[in-house]
C-alpha cells in the first residue's frame, strides 16, 4: 500500500471485470439454427436460405455452388419448379414472399453465361453404378454419384437426354438450349451416356455391365386411356404423344378446334401448345371445378390469359366425327363428380386425352423382391431402395407427387444411399432442426419491400410463338430480391445481439464467424434473444 | 460516419435498415456499436440490473462520443444508478476519464472541467482543447436535484454535452417519483391507491422543451430502441460547441415492472405510440423528427409494465387511459410524428 494515495483511499483502482456478473444468470442465451420453412418445404432438399445468404452479397458463384450441392439444375428449376417454398415463406406474413424461384433462375442463367463447371470428385471409388433413364431424377442421381467418385453410366431409351423435361414440358416454359446446357454439364463430369438404349431386362443388363448398383428412373410415359365410344372418323390423340412430337421435325396436326380431356398440368400444356400451333379454340374438358383441378394454379391462370377455354364439370361420353357428346356433372358432398344426365354437343377437329400416365415396368419382370402397387415400384422412403438389394428407384415410377423437383430430390437421396450401400455404411442423417416459425421472427427489423415481378411477354406475343413466357431478373433486381430473405432461424450477422447487450457479453468473431456469448458477464436478461431479427438465439434455463 | 447515412437509412430490406450492423454495408457507414473496435466505455462487470436500459444507453452514447472525439473525452457523472452500479469502490467500469462529485452538481462540474480545458488550451497557445466534456445523470439528478446547475450551464452556453438517461423515477433508492415520472405511474411515493392512483396528471417537467427554451445550440431526444439515430445525434452534438442537451429514454425493468428482455421493445413502443417523441432542435427550433413507422395505441406500451397495472385491473381505468392516449396524440400533432406512408 503506497503512502502517496489520497486521503482515505486504501485500495488501488480496479476494473469491474473482476466482478463476474454471469453468476446472476438463471437463463442463458444460446445460438441455434432453425429450419427455415422454404428449406423444409423444398422437395429437392435445397438449402435455400443458405444460398440466398451468398446471393445477398452479390457472390453469385458461391451461391450457385451452394445451391447445386443439392440440385444441379437451377436454370431449369427457375423455370419449371412449382416453388412451393414461396408459399411457405415467412416473408409472406410481412409483405409478400421472397421470389426464390426467380433468384434461382438468375443464378442458373448466370452459371450458363459464365460457363461455371462442377467440380469432380478427387478420389474414385472404383464402383460402377447404372442409371436407367436420363430424366431429372436419373441425371440428378448421376450428378450426385459422380461427385461421390463413382463411375456412372446412364442408359436412356430415347434419342435425347431430359426425359419428361424435354418430352413433357413445352418450349415456352423451358427453352431447349437451357435444358441441353444443364444436361451437358453433368455429362461433362465424366458420366457415360448411352442414348437409344432401352433396358428390357434389368437383371441381365446389370450382369452384362458388371454394375454394383442401379438407380431406376424410367418415368411414366404410357398415356392412360379412357373408354370413349368413338366412330372411326374421330381424331383422338394422347397428350404424351402430342408433346413428344413437338420435339421432332413434324408438328402434330391438331386442327383449328382442339379439345383436351383432363385436368392436370399436361392438359394445360397441350392446350397452350395447341394455341401456339394455330388453333383458334383450345378447350379443356374437366370433370370437376377449378378449385379441385390438379394443375398448378399459375399455369391455369396463364392458360386462361392466353385464351384457353375450360368446360368445368364435364365429361366426354362419346365421339362421332367432329361431334363430342359432353355430359354435365355435379359435385356430391364428398367433392366427387356425379353424372346429371344433361348432355350437350361440342364440335372439335381433334380430341387429345390427357388423363395421366402409367409406368412401363416390363424391365423389372422376374426381379426377385420387388413390390409393385398401383402401377409403381415400392421403395423404402428413407433410402429409395426397392425390395431388391442394390436396386434403387425414383421419379415418376415410385409412389410420390410427380414433378421435376420431386424427381431431382429422389435422385439426390438415392445417390447418397447408393453411396452408403456401396461402402457398407449408413447415411448420417442428423435430426432436423426445429422449424423457424414466423412467431420467432422479430419483424420490426425488416422494412417492407415489394416482390420484384418478373417481366412477362405480353399475351399476344406469347400465344403466337414458342418464346419463353417468363422473363428473368437482372443483376440489380436479383440482388434486391435475394436481400428480401429474412434468413429465418439462421444468423445473418446483423450485429444486433452484439449491439443490444447491456453487459458487453456478446463477442463478435468477425465476418463469417458469427458471435459467441461471454458467460462470465452475461446476466441472462434475454434482450439479445428478443431482439434477434431471425430467431437464432434461444434462452435455455441454467441448471440450478 | 457521415450525416447522410444516418438521416436517410440505407434500405436493405433484410439486414440493416434497422439492425445494429449490416455485413453488406461499407464499414465506414456502419454503426459504432457494430464495430469490434468500439470502446466499450462502460465495461462488463458493472452491477446494473438484468436488461438495464440505462447501462445500454450509456454505452451507446459514450462510445459514440468517444468515436466522435477520437477518444479525447472526459465524463462527469451525477449521483444515481449509473454512478452507483458502475463504480463500487474500488472498481470502475469506465474506460475513459470519469469524475463524480455530488447528486446535483454534474452540470456545474462539467462547466468547471470545460473551463479548465479552455485555460489549458489558451496556455498552450491553442484555440481549442481537443478534449471535450460530457456530463451525465439520471432524470432525478437532471430534472430535480441538478436542475439549477443545468439551467445555468445552458444559460452560459458552456461547452458541455449534458446527457440525461431518463428512466422516469429514482430507481437506485427504491423507485421514488421524480419530476420525469409519467402520470398514472405507480412508484413508492405515488402508490396505486385512491381516486387518482399513481403519479398525478398535470405535474412534472418536460426537460427537452425547457432546454429548448434556453435556445442552446442543440437539444435532442433519443431512445435505446433506435441506435443509429442515437449515435448520429451524439455525433452531431460533438461536432457543435456550446451547451448541448441529449435526453435518452432508458426503460428500467425493475422500476417499471417489466420483463428484462423487453427493454428495447418498450422503448420502441414508447416511440411508436407517440408517448415519447424523438426529435432534434437547433437553437430552440425543432429541425427533425423521427416518424412513427407502425403506430400503436398507448395500451400496447403500458400493458407491458406493472407500474401501470392498476389501469387494467378489474374494470380498468378507461378514463385515465384516454387521458394518456390524448397526451400521446398531442405529441403526434405537436411534432408531426406521422409519416406520409406509415408502412415505411
Amino acid at each position: 500500500m503506497s503512502m502517496r494515495k489520497p486521503f482515505a483511499i486504501t485500495l488501488d483502482p480496479g476494473s469491474s471485470l473482476a466482478n463476474k456478473t454471469g453468476s446472476w444468470r438463471t437463463e442463458r442465451p444460446v445460438f441455434v439454427h432453425r429450419l427455415p420453412p422454404c428449406n423444409a418445404q423444398c422437395p429437392a432438399g435445397e438449402d435455400i436460405q443458405g444460398w440466398l445468404f451468398h446471393a445477398e452479397s452479390g457472390d453469385y458463384e458461391t451461391a450457385w455452388r451452394h445451391l447445386t450441392r443439392d440440385n444441379p439444375f437451377p436454370a431449369i428449376m427457375g423455370r419449371v419448379c412449382y416453388h412451393s417454398c414461396e408459399s411457405a415463406c415467412n416473408r409472406a406474413q410481412i409483405d409478400t414472399s421472397v421470389g426464390i424461384n426467380s433468384v434461382e433462375r438468375f443464378l442458373g442463367d448466370e452459371a450458363l453465361k459464365k460457363s461455371w463447371r462442377f467440380e469432380i470428385a478427387s478420389a474414385q471409388s472404383g464402383k460402377k453404378v447404372l442409371v436407367v433413364g436420363a430424366g431429372p431424377s436419373g441425371m440428378s442421381a448421376a450428378y450426385q454419384l459422380r461427385r461421390l467418385g463413382h463411375e456412372v453410366t446412364v442408359f436412356e431409351a430415347g434419342p435425347m437426354v431430359g426425359g419428361m423435361m424435354r418430352f413433357g414440358i413445352p418450349k415456352y416454359r423451358l427453352p431447349r438450349n437451357v435444358l441441353d446446357a444443364e444436361m451437358q454439364r453433368i455429362v461433362d463430369m465424366g458420366v457415360t451416356l448411352r442414348l437409344n438404349t432401352k433396358v428390357t431386362d434389368i437383371a441381365q443388363t446389370m450382369r452384362d455391365g458388371g454394375f454394383d448398383a442401379v438407380f431406376l428412373a424410367v418415368g411414366a410415359h404410357i398415356a392412360k386411356r379412357a373408354y370413349i365410344p368413338a366412330k372411326d372418323s374421330c381424331r383422338i390423340l394422347d397428350a404424351v404423344a402430342v408433346l413428344r412430337s413437338m420435339e421432332g421435325e413434324e408438328r402434330p396436326m391438331l386442327g383449328r378446334r382442339v379439345v383436351v380431356y383432363g385436368g392436370g398440368n399436361t392438359a394445360i400444356d397441350v392446350a397452350r401448345t395447341a394455341k401456339r400451333l394455330g388453333a383458334t379454340e383450345a378447350i379443356i374438358v374437366y370433370r370437376r371445378t377449378r378449385e379441385r383441378m390438379p394443375a398448378h394454379d399459375l399455369e391455369v391462370e396463364e392458360a386462361l390469359q392466353e385464351g384457353v377455354m375450360v368446360k368445368w364439370l364435364s365429361t366426354i361420353k362419346s365421339a362421332d366425327g367432329s361431334a363430342l357428346t359432353i355430359e354435365k356433372m355435379r359435385l356430391d358432398e364428398h367433392g366427387n363428380p356425379q353424372p346429371t344426365g344433361e348432355f350437350e354437343t361440342l364440335e372439335s377437329d381433334s380430341l387429345v386425352l390427357a388423363l395421366g400416365q402409367d409406368v412401363d415396368l416390363s424391365l423389372l419382370d422376374g426381379v426377385p423382391g420387388l413390390v409393385m402397387k398401383n402401377g409403381v415400384v415400392q421403395v423404402d422412403p428413407l433410402t429409395m431402395m426397392t425390395g431388391h438389394p442394390g436396386l434403387f428407384a425414383g421419379g415418376d415410377m415410385v409412389p410420390a407427387e410427380r414433378n421435376v423437383t420431386v424427381a431431382v430430390g429422389h435422385g439426390k437421396k438415392a445417390a447418397r444411399h447408393i453411396d452408403a450401400w456401396l461402402r457398407g455404411s449408413h447415411v448420417d442423417t442428423a435430426p432436423k432442426h426445429e422449424s423457424a416459425t414466423f412467431e420467432r421472427i422479430n419483424s420490426w427489423y425488416y422494412s417492407d419491400a415489394p416482390k420484384t415481378m418478373r417481366p412477362q411477354l405480353d399475351v399476344a406475343r406469347r400465344t403466337s410463338s414458342f418464346d419463353e413466357v417468363q422473363g428473368g431478373l437482372t443483376q440489380d433486381n436479383a440482388l434486391f430480391e435475394a436481400r428480401r430473405c429474412l434468413s429465418c432461424g439462421n444468423c445473418f450477422e446483423c450485429d444486433n445481439c452484439y449491439g443490444v447487450c447491456p453487459d458487453n457479453a456478446v463477442i463478435k468473431l468477425g465476418p463469417g464467424n458469427g458471435f459467441e456469448f461471454n458467460y462470465d458477464y452475461c446476466k441472462g436478461c434475454g434482450v439479445c434473444a428478443a431482439e434477434c431479427p431471425c430467431g437464432a438465439i434461444e434462452m435455455v434455463a441454467e441448471e440450478v | 460516419m457521415d450525416e447522410q447515412s444516418n438521416s436517410a437509412p440505407i434500405r436493405f430490406y433484410q439486414t440493416g435498415t434497422f439492425t445494429v450492423g449490416n455485413r453488406l454495408l461499407d464499414p465506414v457507414h456502419r454503426s459504432v456499436q457494430s464495430s469490434i473496435e468500439r470502446n466499450n466505455s462502460l465495461n462488463s462487470g458493472h452491477r446494473a440490473c438484468q436488461g438495464c436500459g440505462e447501462a445500454l444507453g450509456a454505452r451507446y452514447a459514450v462510445d459514440a462520443a468517444m468515436r466522435a472525439t477520437d477518444g479525447q473525452l472526459i465524463a462527469v457523472n451525477a449521483t444515481g444508478c449509473l454512478e452507483v452500479f458502475s463504480t463500487p469502490y474500488p472498481e470502475t467500469s469506465w474506460q475513459l476519464p470519469w469524475i463524480h462529485s455530488l447528486f446535483g452538481n454534474a452540470a456545474a462540474v462539467g462547466t468547471g472541467v470545460a473551463a479548465a480545458l479552455k485555460i489549458k488550451a489558451r496556455k498552450a497557445g491553442l484555440q481549442h482543447n481537443d478534449a471535450r466534456v460530457i456530463a451525465q445523470g439520471g432524470d432525478g439528478g437532471t430534472t430535480d436535484i441538478g436542475f439549477g446547475c443545468l439551467s445555468g450551464m445552458f444559460e452560459r452556453n458552456d461547452d458541455v454535452l449534458y446527457i440525461c438517461y431518463d428512466n422516469e423515477a429514482y430507481m437506485n433508492t427504491g423507485v421514488q417519483r421524480s419530476s420525469a415520472t409519467p402520470p398514472a405511474a405507480h412508484t413508492a411515493t405515488t402508490m396505486a391507491v385512491g381516486e387518482h392512483p399513481g403519479a398525478e396528471f398535470g405535474q412534472g417537467k418536460n426537460l427537452p422543451r425547457i432546454a429548448m427554451a434556453h435556445e442552446i445550440p442543440y437539444v435532442a431526444t433519443a431512445t435505446v430502441a433506435d441506435l443509429r439515430d442515437l449515435e448520429s445525434k451524439v455525433h452531431k452534438a460533438m461536432n457543435l460547441r456550446g451547451a448541448r442537451y441529449l435526453h435518452i429514454l432508458v426503460p428500467c425493468p425493475l422500476g417499471w415492472g417489466a420483463a428484462s428482455c423487453d427493454t428495447i421493445k418498450i422503448a420502441r413502443l414508447a416511440c411508436e405510440s407517440g408517448i415519447f417523441p424523438v426529435f432534434e432542435a437547433l437553437y430552440g427550433e425543432v429541425t427533425r423528427v423521427t416518424k412513427i413507422r407502425r403506430r400503436v395505441p398507448v395500451t400496447e406500451y403500458l400493458k407491458l409494465q406493472k407500474r401501470f397495472a392498476h389501469l387494467f385491473a378489474g374494470d380498468g381505468r378507461p378514463d385515465m387511459l384516454a387521458h394518456i392516449q390524448a397526451e400521446a396524440d398531442r405529441n403526434i400533432r405537436r411534432y408531426d410524428l406521422l409519416a406520409e406512408e406509415v408502412t415505411a
